[in-house]
C-alpha cells in the first residue's frame, strides 16, 4: 500500500494512464492549431479535437454540435448562468438555485445580483435534496432559469434532474445542471432529460485538470452571450485556442467511463459499503446526506464530539477532506452541512471520503482501523465527549460564544 | 495547512490529558469556547495549601492548535502562584507555538481557560 491513501477523488481524480498515453503525442508530435486550416498540423488536431467532442457526446447522449470546450467546470457554469442571464434578460429577471450548490454557481450567481438579476436560493431538506413542490412554488412568470447539480461535491447526493427538468421546460424556464461530479458516477441521458445547459469537467473523472465542456441545447435552441471575445472559436461561445492534448485527455477519459462505469459502480458501492459498515461500528458516526439517492463514491460522515480539522490531523495516513477542498481554508464549518440542518458540532466534525477507480479493499480495510485508532484518541482528549459519556445534553449547555 | 514542529509534538504527545473531580475543593475548573465555534477548552488546576499550582489537566475539543495551545498551558502553570498563572499571556502562547494568524483565537481560547479555572477556585475558597 502507498501512503497516504487517496479518498478525496471528490476533489480531483488521478489523471488515468491510458488517458495520458493518448494526450502525450498530443503536446510534442500533434501540436498544431486545430484553428490552422492551411495545414496537416491543423488538421490533425482539429481531427483529434472533433473525436474527443464525439466521445463526450456519447457519454452524456447528445450531439457533439451541442457542446463547447471551456477550462472547467467552472468557467462552464459561468458561462451557462452569465450567458443564459444576459442573453434572456429581457424576458425576466428571476433566477432560481440551491444553497449547496458549488461555489462556482453560487458566486455567479451573487455576480448576477449584482448585475440585477433577483436570485432565490432554495433550502434543502435534512437528506440534502430539494423539495420539488418548493422549487415549483419558487416559479414566477418572471423565472428564466434554474440551476440545480446533478451530484453534490460534498455529500454526494443525486438531485432529481428528470422531474426539475419537465417542471421548468413546461413553463419555458432554462435550466442548467452541474454535471462536474455526475460523469462516470450516473447516467447521463441528454436526449431523455429536458436540461438545456449541463457543465461536465474532465478531472473529476480521470482526465486532466484545467479542460472541461458545456452543453448547449439545439433544439429547442438555447442562446447564450458570450463572456471570452476573441476569434470566435467554438461557434463564437467560447473564444481561445483549443487546448487540444486536454481535449484529447477528456474525450479518452469520457470514453473509457462510458465503457467501464456500470463495473467501476458496482465495486465502489462494495468498498463504501464496507467502509461504512466499519465506521458505524463506532459510536456517535452519523452519515451526511441521502444514502439510497447518492452516488456510491461519496461517503460523508460526521464523528460527533470531534472536531474534523484535528481528525483531518491526525488522520494523516490518509488523504481526505473536511467540507470541499475550495472551502476548507477557511474556520467556517461546511455551508453544505449547515444547509442541511445539521448542529454547529456535527458540521464542525464531518470527514468526506471519496472513493474512486484505483481505491482497493486493503486501503479501505486500513482507512477503518486508522479512523477508529485517531476518533478514539481525540475522544479521549474531548470534552464534549467526556459530557456526553456523564450524560449531560449538550444542546442544553449555555455556551460562551466567542 | 502547515503546523510548527511545536503544535505537532502537543498534538501528537499531548501533556496532561484528564480530569480532575470538579467537586474537589482544592480544583479549579475553567471551561470555555463554544462547539458552534468549533473549540471548547476544559482546564483543570489543584492547587496546594500555598496557592500554587501543583498540578493541571485538560481536555480539549478543537483544531491542533487549540489542543497544543492548551497542552502547553498546562505545563506553563505548574508551579506557578495563581496570580502568576493569570497573568499569562495569549502572545506568549501564540509565540511558543509559532501560531499562525488564522490561529491566534486557539490562543486567547488557552489564557481565558487559564482564567476561567483560577477564578473558580477562587470563588471556592472565598
Amino acid at each position: 500500500m502507498k501512503f497516504p491513501i487517496y479518498l478525496d477523488y471528490s476533489a480531483t481524480t488521478p489523471v488515468d494512464p491510458r488517458v495520458a498515453q493518448k494526450m502525450i503525442p498530443f503536446l510534442t508530435e500533434h501540436f498544431g492549431n486545430p484553428a490552422s486550416r492551411s495545414h496537416a498540423f491543423g488538421w490533425k488536431a482539429e481531427e483529434a479535437v472533433e473525436e474527443a467532442r464525439e466521445h463526450v457526446a456519447a457519454l452524456v447522449r447528445c450531439d457533439a454540435k451541442e457542446l463547447v470546450w471551456t477550462s472547467g467546470a467552472t468557467e462552464s457554469i459561468n458561462l451557462a448562468l452569465k450567458g443564459a442571464a444576459e442573453f434572456y434578460k429581457t424576458k425576466g429577471k428571476h433566477l432560481v438555485t440551491v444553497k449547496t450548490e458549488h461555489k462556482a454557481t453560487l458566486d455567479s450567481m451573487r455576480e448576477l445580483e449584482r448585475r440585477g438579476f433577483e436570485v432565490t436560493y432554495l433550502d434543502v431538506q435534512p437528506n440534502g435534496l430539494i423539495d420539488l413542490n418548493q422549487l415549483e412554488s419558487s416559479l414566477r412568470k418572471d423565472t428564466i432559469l434554474v440551476s440545480v447539480m446533478f451530484v453534490n461535491n460534498e455529500i454526494g447526493v443525486i438531485q432529481d434532474i428528470p422531474a426539475i427538468g419537465e417542471m421548468c421546460r413546461k413553463r419555458g424556464i432554462l435550466f442548467h445542471v452541474d454535471a462536474a461530479q455526475a460523469t462516470g458516477k450516473c447516467d447521463i441521458d441528454l436526449q431523455a432529460l429536458k436540461a438545456d445547459l449541463m457543465s461536465f469537467s474532465a478531472h473529476k473523472t480521470y482526465g486532466p485538470k484545467g479542460v472541461g465542456a458545456l452543453f448547449v441545447r439545439r433544439k429547442p435552441r438555447v442562446r447564450l452571450e458570450a463572456q471570452m471575445h476573441g476569434g470566435g472559436h467554438e461557434r463564437g461561445f467560447r473564444s481561445g485556442t483549443l487546448a487540444s492534448h486536454q481535449i484529447v485527455g477528456m474525450g479518452e477519459a469520457y470514453r473509457l467511463a462510458k465503457l467501464e462505469m456500470a463495473a467501476e459502480r458496482e465495486s465502489v458501492r462494495a468498498m463504501r459499503d464496507k467502509l461504512l459498515a466499519g465506521m458505524q461500528q463506532m459510536e456517535e458516526v452519523f452519515v451526511n446526506g441521502d444514502l439510497a439517492q447518492r452516488v456510491p463514491h461519496n461517503l460523508n460522515l460526521s464523528f460527533n464530539f470531534v472536531e474534523g480539522e484535528s481528525l483531518i490531523m491526525a488522520v494523516k495516513d490518509i488523504a481526505v477532506s473536511s467540507g470541499s477542498a475550495c472551502t476548507s481554508a477557511s474556520l467556517e464549518p461546511s455551508y453544505v452541512l449547515r444547509a442541511l440542518g445539521r448542529s454547529d458540532e456535527l458540521a464542525h466534525s464531518s470527514i468526506r471520503f471519496t472513493l474512486g477507480r484505483f481505491t482497493t479493499q486493503e486501503e479501505v480495510e486500513y482507512a477503518v482501523n486508522h479512523l477508529k485508532t485517531k476518533v478514539a484518541k481525540l475522544r479521549d482528549l474531548s470534552p464534549l465527549w467526556e459530557m456526553h459519556k456523564e450524560g449531560i445534553d449538550l444542546s442544553t449547555v449555555q455556551w460562551a460564544a466567542h | 495547512m502547515a503546523y510548527s514542529e511545536k503544535v505537532i509534538d502537543h498534538y501528537e504527545n499531548p501533556r496532561n490529558v484528564g480530569s480532575f473531580d470538579k467537586g474537589d475543593d482544592s480544583v479549579g475548573t475553567g471551561m470555555v469556547g463554544a462547539p458552534a465555534c468549533g473549540d471548547v477548552m476544559k482546564l483543570q488546576i489543584k492547587v496546594n495549601k500555598d496557592g500554587v499550582i501543583e498540578d493541571a489537566r485538560f481536555k480539549t475539543y478543537g483544531c491542533g492548535s487549540a489542543i497544543a495551545s492548551s497542552s502547553l498551558v498546562t505545563e506553563w502553570v505548574k508551579g506557578k502562584k495563581l496570580d502568576e498563572a493569570a497573568g499569562i499571556k495569549n502572545t506568549q502562547i501564540a509565540a511558543e507555538l509559532s501560531l499562525p494568524p488564522v490561529k491566534i483565537h486557539c490562543s486567547i481560547l488557552a489564557e481565558d481557560a487559564i482564567k476561567a479555572a483560577v477564578e473558580d477556585y477562587k470563588k471556592k475558597h472565598k
